[in-house]
């Protein structure tokens, strides 16, 4: 099959199997994606983070723990290409090592909040009455906290660890999730399609999950994406002051925390990692911009 | 085969409490087709929904085959006998849902057996062709969504087919065909319609029999001969088909 006929098998108008509808509209999303140049480079820089976190320990120059205290505090050079830190410990090594971190907590966090947000939002907005009530009031007392601040207090009760860091940031991550997926919920329980599907005797559990899900998730996909770039702030914030990842864990948050006694006269230790959180924050930021185009069910598609 | 006795529908609470409907009486014979005509908010469209069983909110007496049906819940005979066909076809479709499963997921609810069978008779039934089985709603017209809409409502192999002015939504060489296509079934299946519309050309075309609507209150039943004759009982009546036949060219 060449590839012009490929294509439109794919973008054919009257699919002939369940298979080629579904393969055809994934294509269509994926036209409407790659269209967005800055999303496509989002999408690059995050599958390079993806191919690094995989590839760490053969990337890494050196060992990520390796201390070498006459080499302390080195500027980038042809031996460590972006320096090192108040150990002695190749910076490039430990981000690279870090990148597994990074996407350890972000992952874990987007598999999370999203789903606690998810179910508690489409469960209230669709049973209404006290159901919705209780729910939300729940919801508004997580949302009034400050988040790092309900996050200091978690980790603070749990112990300080990385795990609980992150679960610590998937608790509080997921109210604005809910009220998403219950203002998605009011718009969609009363159209046509949902008492249609009422008139052949589908059950509520049935209208949630078939016909509610799909409509929220996408929106909160894209939400997701978006925030990424606030949840890896918060893991480094919470790395930074010590409630994270504990040392000598190369996590990016911590090592601008280590940076910081000598951020004036050593720049490099701080600006690195500072760097890369910038870079992958953005790329989130870009593939959820993307994401959108793609995804967002009132975006005009046709 | 449907009788509705002294049906008040409201919305709201106290303060606020609209009644939409009051005292709504008629009865809808075996193979009959009914119309409900009247000016928007005149509570027609209202009066399916509570016999669909979308809206809670209802006193008084609705009888399908002889049997009384209750405030809100409907039994699986009840959605095997009634189905309904919505004003907006690009409301009543789910947007994610393939035609396919769209019918699919009916016919199984529905507890229906070959059901892949089934889909290509529904599909050659409105008069689609089974191209269209896997396609998505916005690949679709108006008129082949609501050609969609009206398979789904065929699928229980329901009697009586509720339909909240079908064509509206439509623009008007595409009413004729959905209209046609309507009346096409009604003498394949021997089903029972009732039909709410504001057009009176339409009902005049498609009913045996209507009731007249304002604010709520049902204001006359006639013959559709009376109708096309122009002969109304009452004020309103008149006013409405002299206004309608101001509107279409004077023939």
């Amino acid at each position: 099959m060449s590839a012009v006929s490929r294509r439109e098998w794919l973008l054919s108008d009257a699919p002939q199997t369940r298979r080629q509808a579904r393969l055809g509209a994934i294509y269509q999303g994926w036209l409407t994606f790659r269209g967005n140049k800055l999303a496509m480079l989002g999408l690059i820089i995050l599958v390079l983070l993806i191919a690094m976190a995989i590839f760490a320990p053969l990337l890494a120059p050196q060992s990520p723990y390796a201390q070498n205290l006459a080499d302390r505090l080195q500027p980038p050079s042809s031996a460590h290409w972006l320096g090192t830190d108040a150990l002695g410990r190749d910076i490039l090594s430990r981000l690279i090592h870090g990148s597994r971190i990074t996407l350890f907590i972000v992952g874990t966090v987007a598999l999370i909040a999203p789903v606690i947000g998810l179910f508690i939002g489409t469960v209230a907005g669709f049973a209404g009455g006290w159901v919705d009530q209780v729910l939300m009031r729940i919801t508004d007392i997580f949302l009034a906290f400050p988040k790092l601040i309900l996050a200091l207090a978690f980790v603070a009760a749990l112990g300080p660890s990385i795990g609980n860091a992150v679960l610590a940031l998937a608790l509080t991550a997921w109210p604005p999730y809910a009220r998403l997926a219950r203002a998605e919920t009011l718009t969609i329980r009363n159209a046509d399609f949902i008492a249609a599907a009422r008139l052949q005797g589908a059950g509520r559990l049935r209208l949630l999950i078939r016909h509610i899900w799909p409509l929220c998730v996408s929106s909160l996909i894209v939400r997701v994406a978006l925030d990424m770039a606030g949840i890896i702030l918060s893991a480094a914030g919470l790395g930074f002051l010590g409630l994270g990842a504990q040392p000598p864990l190369p996590e990016w948050g911590a090592m601008i925390s280590d940076g910081r006694t000598y951020i004036l006269d050593y720049w490099w230790v701080a600006a690195m990692p500072g760097i890369a959180i910038f870079t992958v924050s953005m790329a989130f930021n870009l593939l959820g911009d993307g994401l959108r185009d793609v995804l967002d069910p009132k975006g005009d598609k046709s | 085969m449907l009788t509705v006795q002294d049906l008040d529908v409201w919305f709201g609470h106290a303060p606020d409490r609209v009644d939409a409907v009051k005292g709504a009486e008629f009865r809808v014979a075996q193979g009959e087709s009914f119309g409900l005509v009247g000016e928007s908010g005149s509570g027609k469209s209202t009066i399916l929904r509570a016999i669909a069983g979308l809206i809670p909110s209802w006193s008084g007496q609705i009888k399908v085959d002889g049997k009384p049906l209750a405030t809100d819940r409907r039994d699986r005979a009840f959605f095997k006998t009634v189905q309904m066909v919505f004003q907006d076809p690009y409301a009543s479709l789910h947007p994610r849902h393939s035609v396919d499963a769209v019918l699919a997921e009916t016919l199984r609810l529905q507890g229906m057996d070959r059901i892949d069978q089934r889909i290509a008779q529904l599909l050659d039934d409105v008069g689609l062709g089974r191209g269209f089985r896997f396609r998505y709603p916005h690949q679709l017209s108006g008129g082949q969504r609501q050609r969609v809409a009206i398979a789904r409502a065929l699928a229980a192999e329901p009697r009586l087919l509720l339909l909240d002015e079908p064509t509206s939504a439509l623009d008007v060489s595409v009413q004729a065909e959905i209209l046609n296509l309507l009346a096409d079934l009604r003498s394949e299946h021997g089903l029972t319609y009732l039909m709410v519309s504001h057009d009176l050309s339409v009902v005049g075309h498609m009913c045996d029999r209507l009731a007249v609507m304002q604010h709520g209150r049902i204001v006359e039943v006639m013959e559709v001969d009376d109708l096309r004759a122009g002969r109304g009982q009452q004020n309103y009546t008149r006013q409405l088909i002299a206004a309608s036949a101001g509107y279409s060219a004077p023939a």
